[in-house]
This record gives C-alpha cells, structure tokens and sequence, in this order.
C-alpha cells in the first residue's frame, strides 16, 4: 500500500506536470529548430512570440468569452487558437520581411543575425506588455480538472491524491497532433521536403529551382503555428505572463540544443529530458522516500535544488551537451 | 546562346574575373580550361548567379540574366553543377532527384491539404522519370540508397541526372570528371553526348584532364588570370603558344613538339 502512495505521489508531483511541461517545450524546441535548419540562425525572439501568440490568443478568447461563446468543457482558447496563429504569423511575416530579409540579403554571418534577433525580441516584448500589460491574465474555463484528488483519494482508498488537470491532458494531446501532422508534412509533402533539402544544401536547393523566399514564409507560417500552440498551452496550464515567457527561452534552447539543433526529432527528445530534470531535481522527495522507507522517513525535504533555482538544470544539461557532444543527442548541425 | 560581355568580379583588390568576354554557341560542348586560379569556377559562379559581378555583362539568348537567381535561372533552363558534388545527404537517390522540377502542385500550402489527388498524380510521373534516369545512368541499384552514403564518383552522376529531370537549356558542369575513374568517367562522358545530341542540351564544362576535353569539346575556351586568353578546337589550342605557356607547362610542350616532330 505504502508503494503504491509512492508511486501516486510521484505520478501526481513528478510525471504529470513532467509529461505536460515537455511537451510545451517539446513545441517550443521545435520552433527553434525549425529556425535553425532553415534559416541558420539562433531565433532568441522564439520567447517573446510564442508570448505574442498567447496574448492575440487571449484576446480572441475574452471576445468570445464576451459573447457567451463557449466549448463546455474545452477552454475557450481553442477556437480563439486559429486567430492568435494567423496574428502571429503576419507578425513574424511583417518581421521577417523588414528585418531578416535584408540581413539574407547581405548574406550576413549567423551571430549577426542572432544579435539581430534579440533586437526583434525585445521589440515583441515591448508589444506584447504594451498590448496585454506585466500582469498575469487568467483566460482558461472549462472543466478544470479531469480528475481531483479528493475524487482519486475516494475512488482509491489511497492517502495520496492524484490531481490531473484538464489542461495538462489537452496539452500533450495537441502536442501530439501537432508533432504527427509536423512529421507528415516535412516528410511527405512536397513543400516539406523542399524544406528539408533547403536545410540539408542551400546552394544546391536553389539550383533545383526551390525558391527561398517561398520556403522561408513557410517555416515562418509554421513556426508562428508551433510557437502560438506552445505559448497557448503554457498560458492555460500555468498563467499567462509576459516575463515567463522569456524566461522559457532558456530551457528551450536547451531542449533544442540537447536533441541536436536543427533535428526535429532531436527537439522533442530534448524537451522532455530538459522537462523532467528540472521537474526530478526541484521536487521535495520527503513524501515518496516517507512511504518507500517508512522506517527512515528523512527529516529535510530530499529536495536536490529549490525551485527558484530550477533554470540552472537548463544551464547545467547546455554545458554537460555542449562539452561532451556539441552536436546534441540525434546529431544536429554543430553549435 | 549565352555571351559574356567584359564580366569583372572583384574580391577586394583580388580580380578573380578581370575582364572576361566569351561566347558559348547553342548546341555545343563548350571546354573551359585554365590553370587554378584563372577565375573559371567564379566566371561560372557569377554566370550561375551565385555571385554578384563586379561589372559586366551576361546575355542569355539576347536577354540579360545578369543578377538573376539561381532559382530563377533554374527557370529559364540554365542549370550547373558542383566541382565538388552536392547532394540533399538524407534523402535517397530518388528523392534527390524528385526534388528537381520546381512548380509543382504539392509547393503551395494549400494543395498541401487541398490537391491530394493532383500532387499523387504528379509524384508516380516523377518517380516513374527519375527511376528511368538512374537506369540511364546504370545507377539504378542506388535509388534507395541516401545520397549522402554513396560514392563520390556516384554523386557526379547523381548531378549529372538532376539536370535530366527538366527540360535544360544549358548546363555548366564544373570538373564533373575530376576525382572519377575511368569507366565511370566513359559514362558520364557517354552520357553528355547523348544528352547534347540527342535532347539537345548545351554544356559548358570545366575540366583539367585533355584527353576528356579532346574527346568531347568542342571549341575549348583558355582562361588565365581572369581573362580568355584563347579559343578554338581542341587540338588547335593544344598547339597554341600562350596556352602552352600558361597552362600545359614545359613539360607537355615538350611532349606536344616531340609527337609533332615524329
């Protein structure tokens, strides 16, 4: 019995929120790689869009809201998602032809290009706190929970309670959607594979008559697509706050960075294994270890790091992969 | 068919190109030849529009490409290949192949979605084309193979082949036989011919082995130190002075006079 309340614990503080937050960085990472294979640099503003993509989503969804829309048990948000991605992706279209356009042009090197990004990211930063405000936004409704853990507890006879929230379910359920119809489309649809072989050889895509500008707008529609997805589910299973946003930069360079950059697959990989070290390291073992050796139940939390230090997991992973294997785990393009 | 009017390409104070006119009749096989450094592979990365010219001019059957894309050029029939092969490394031979006709149905993110039908359609052609070019090119064997995993000597022909998935006008192959054995580089020569007689294609290649150029050039076009030094038909040039001078050496002028005398 005693096990089994090990295990529900560990399922309900360690796995759930681990399974939900990979898969948001999962999606993040793969906007990220996208950037990186196709148009070689590193997008620092990747933050700040997927923040931008939230807040149009939000607004969208506080419309329909106003109107009495509603998805039962669904948030909102879901119907507002296909607005906040067209509106994300006229801003990364609108930024891309002012700004990184003139930049391919002048074939500058990648590290001007990032430095131009971070130009771009703070710019989007401003917009988005100018447009929504610093404050948390609250836009999730419908059913909160799949299951309380009053109702586990109940249903189980167990001490410990299971919570699944609604939003960590619908989370990995689109990523999963998402991340199947992503494979699809960049290995057996045409404009895919154009991207791939524009990632794999520039100069000799351009000689087979692939046109840049054309690939380049498509992985910025989908980019847009992929950081919107992200920011939106972020927003709905956390809050919604500008500053977080940019704070998740970190763990999604290095989940991207990890798999491989530039590697799809690599990505997602390295979203989870960013996820759930965090998740491992700040959590507070006392309970679990309690039910395993109830005999030698620890007095201190058997927490390896507090929780407010929980990005230096993402710095510390960066410096292990970049030292030992610079090209990430499913062997992407060299950092 | 494509004429070069005084094509300067500058890096710097380095004059890669320096003043380059040349002309290269529709129909032919055009040699290029030079020693290394005499500004070829720019003169061609520049006609290709890889590079930006310094100055100077590009004429594409009268009209004027300079400046243009290579995708663009792609569109007008002007293709080139790599003197060291390209491929798309984690696609196989076929793909790399079928990525080659540009305009197709399945670009556009909406028959993404929304032309199933038509984009099915259009991949059986092209596999069906692409499979015929590999048999052409006695590769067949590696359809499935990823490009980046074969030879060398396979990768030249797999370049070779991306120019047959269209209908080209011309094509510039640079040193297509370099680092090639024989009875590969008898296939690929065997292979220009065919494609220049028969599908009437016009190339213009760089090589450095004479006895391939003998075999398939005509006229060979010397460049030296960014300009033409001279032109003419193999076997002229071959003769010629300053070519010897510039570029076969002593030692084979020499070797020429030797087997003149005999």
């Amino acid at each position: 019995m005693d096990l089994l309340n090990a295990l529900v614990a560990f399922l309900n503080f360690v796995f759930v929120p681990g399974v939900a937050y990979g898969s948001q960085l999962a999606l993040g990472a793969l906007g990220v790689t996208l950037i990186y294979g196709i148009l070689r640099f590193s997008n620092f503003a990747h933050g700040d869009t997927m923040a931008f993509g939230a807040m149009a989503t939000i607004l969208m969804t506080w419309w329909l809201q106003s109107l009495g829309v509603s998805l039962g048990p669904l948030p909102t948000a879901l119907l507002a998602l296909p607005v906040g991605i067209a509106a994300t992706a006229l801003l990364v279209l609108g930024t891309d032809r002012l700004v990184y356009r003139f930049y391919r042009e002048q074939k500058a090197a990648p590290v001007i290009l990032v430095i131009v990004s971070m130009g771009v990211m703070f710019m989007m930063n401003g917009l988005v706190r100018f447009i929504i405000g610093v404050d948390d936004q609250r836009f999730a409704d419908g059913a909160r929970f799949i299951i309380t853990a009053r109702e586990f507890k109940e249903m189980t006879g167990l001490r410990e309670g299971l919570a699944i929230k609604s939003t960590a379910v619908l989370t990995v359920v689109v990523a999963i959607i998402v991340v199947i119809a992503l494979f699809w489309f960049l290995n057996k649809t045409r404009t895919g594979k154009s991207m791939r072989a524009f990632s794999d050889n520039e100069d000799l895509a351009l000689l087979s008559g692939i046109s840049p500008e054309r690939v380049v707008a498509i992985t910025w529609i989908i980019v847009a697509a992929l950081a919107t997805i992200a920011g939106v589910l972020y927003g709905l299973d956390k809050s919604f706050k500008p500053f977080t946003y940019f704070q998740l930069l970190l763990p999604i360079f290095a989940a991207a960075i990890v798999g491989g950059l530039g590697n799809p697959l690599g990505a997602i990989a390295g979203g989870f294994i960013v996820a759930f070290s965090e998740v491992t390291i700040t959590y507070a073992w006392k309970k679990v270890a309690g039910y395993v050796l109830p005999s030698w139940e620890p007095d201190g939390l058997v927490q390896l790091l507090s929780t407010d230090y929980k990005f230096a997991v993402s710095f510390a992973i960066l410096i292990v992969v970049l030292l030992f294997r610079p090209t990430g785990l499913f062997r992407g393009k060299a950092v | 068919m494509i004429v070069v009017e005084d094509l300067h390409k500058h890096f710097g104070g380095f004059h890669a190109v320096d003043g380059a006119s040349l002309e290269i009749a529709k129909g032919s096989i055009t040699g290029l030849i030079g020693p290394n450094g005499a500004g070829k592979t720019t003169l061609f990365n520049v006609i290709a529009g890889n590079l930006p010219a310094t100055a100077g001019r590009v004429l594409m059957n009268g009209e004027e490409i300079t400046g243009l894309t290579p995708h663009e050029l792609f569109h007008k029939g002007l293709l080139r290949t790599f003197q060291i092969a390209h491929e798309f490394s984690s696609m196989t031979c076929r793909e790399n192949l079928m990525m080659v006709p540009a305009g197709q149905s399945g670009e556009t993110l909406w028959n993404t979605w929304f032309g199933r039908k038509r984009i099915a359609d259009e991949e059986r052609a092209l596999r069906a084309k692409a499979d015929e070019v590999l048999e052409f090119l006695t590769i067949e064997h590696l359809a499935d193979h990823k490009a980046g995993q074969v030879s060398g000597g396979q990768k030249k022909l797999l370049e070779l082949g991306r120019t047959m998935m269209v209908d080209a006008q011309i094509v510039f192959l640079d040193e297509v036989g370099a680092g090639v054995n024989r009875t590969l580089l008898n296939t690929i020569g065997d292979a220009i011919v065919w494609l220049n007689k028969e599908r009437g294609y016009t190339f213009c290649m760089i090589e450095h082995d004479m006895d391939f150029i003998g075999r398939l050039c005509d006229p060979v076009i010397v460049m030296a130190e960014g300009k033409v030094l001279a032109e003419g038909a193999a076997s002229e040039i071959m003769q010629n002075e300053a070519v010897i001078e510039a570029y076969l050496g002593r030692g084979l002028k020499n070797k020429v006079k030797a087997e003149a005398d005999a």
